[in-house]
């Protein structure tokens, strides 16, 4: 799967087919301080994502 | 994952409410969520006309439009930083967001009616977030008072509250911790009454609900930050809530139950009106107006026009 993170703008792929939560474990993320979209949607942990997907992580904290 | 109130796909699951919901359904219980803490913390009264300071990121945006949603009369306020790009597009954002949704919006240029921030930071060896948040503050109150409003809002969520509670606790910083409230009453009739709707709303509830309202706010962070002490006691907290979940609620709950009226008991109200601007202070001149002074005096004149020959 592709996988675009945002505000960083960084791009990279993740091997096979996904749930969302196995996703975010390798990326090191904790869920609940990122939104994962797909095509307009968000989705939850449980979540497949396919392997030709492309996702947005969008990352909500803020600071300052 | 189904819905929990219509059992449609959802599209959002809260593990501190144990609940998972569909767009439509999240959006209504964010809406029913700010009118409750708003009518049971007393906030805004009904007839009284709200200012909303925005900035263009998500949480404020999504307040300005939740309290237009709810009925409130709302004015946004937006300053200008002079932060570079980061700045430039928080304006465009804001004043987009504002057109869009035919909302009166008041625009401060930091620049233009004192300086902007990075002058205010270098000329008096501040961290510039030191500078931003007394400037902030400043024009807030003042504005709120040149125009008359009873109420000014903020988008602290949850996870901002936190983060300062956690850092003021650190520093057991006392006068800090007396005025970190979600309501705060006015001590002198310069100033507004200071609420934070959104305070029991996370902050991926908040991005969450500007996503699903199509609200298009200002992604990027502010250059100043990187490395913010606020972004480190956020991922701490993250941490714990991912083992603790809803560790970060009772947090903050607890301490405005039970700890921040004995901190707020011992405030004692401002004495002196600044002798530069007028708004209530301690001394004669206010903390942002001596800020200026410093600014002033470090700052190198200006090169005299050459003299003709
Ligand atoms: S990060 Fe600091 S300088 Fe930037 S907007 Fe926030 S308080 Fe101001
Ligand atoms: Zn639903
Ligand atoms: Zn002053």
């Amino acid at each position: 799967m592709k996988i675009r993170i945002l505000p960083e703008r960084n791009e990279l792929d993740l091997p096979g087919r996904q749930r969302v939560a196995d996703a975010l474990r390798q990326l090191d993320m904790l869920p609940g301080t990122v939104m994962v979209i797909r095509n307009d949607e968000l989705l939850t942990d449980d979540a497949w994502v396919e392997e030709n997907d492309t996702i947005e992580i969008r990352r909500v904290m803020s600071g300052g | 994952m189904k819905c929990k109130r219509c059992r449609a796909k959802a599209e959002i699951k809260l593990r501190q409410h144990n609940a998972a919901f569909c767009r439509t359904c999240f959006v209504f219980f964010v809406q029913r969520q700010v009118e409750r803490t708003i009518r049971q913390e007393r906030m805004i009264a009904n007839s009284e006309p709200v200012l909303v300071a925005v900035s263009g990121g998500k949480d404020s945006l999504a307040l300005w439009e939740i309290l237009h949603a709810l009925g409130f009369t709302t004015t946004g306020l937006h300053l200008a930083l002079g932060i570079g790009e980061y700045s430039a597009e928080s304006t465009r954002k804001t004043k987009a967001f504002a057109a869009q949704h035919e909302l009166p919006l008041i625009t401060a240029d930091l620049g233009e009616v004192a300086e902007p921030v990075p002058t205010l930071a270098r000329f008096t060896n501040r961290p510039p977030c030191a500078a931003c948040g007394l400037a902030k503050r400043h024009f807030m109150d003042r504005i709120a008072n040149e125009r008359g409003f009873p109420v000014l809002a903020t988008g602290h969520n949850l996870d901002d509250e936190a983060a300062r509670l956690l850092g003021n606790v650190m520093r057991w910083q006392g006068d800090y911790l007396a005025k970190q409230s979600p309501v705060l009453e006015p001590n002198h009739e310069r100033f507004a009454r200071k609420v934070r709707p959104l305070y029991r709303l996370s902050e991926y509830e908040m991005a969450a609900y500007a996503f699903f309202r199509g609200i298009d706010y200002i992604l990027d962070e502010c250059p100043n930050s990187v490395g913010a002490s606020q972004l480190v006691y956020k991922d701490a907290l993250n941490r714990i809530e991912s083992e603790m979940p809803g560790a970060k609620m009772s947090f903050v709950r607890e301490f405005f139950r039970s700890a921040q009226p004995a901190f707020a008991a011992a405030e004692r109200p401002p004495d002196h009106e600044c002798d530069q601007c007028g708004m209530p202070c301690f001394g004669s001149t206010c903390a942002f107006c001596r800020l200026r002074r410093e600014v002033d005096a470090k700052r190198p004149s200006p090169p005299s026009p050459p003299t003709p020959h």
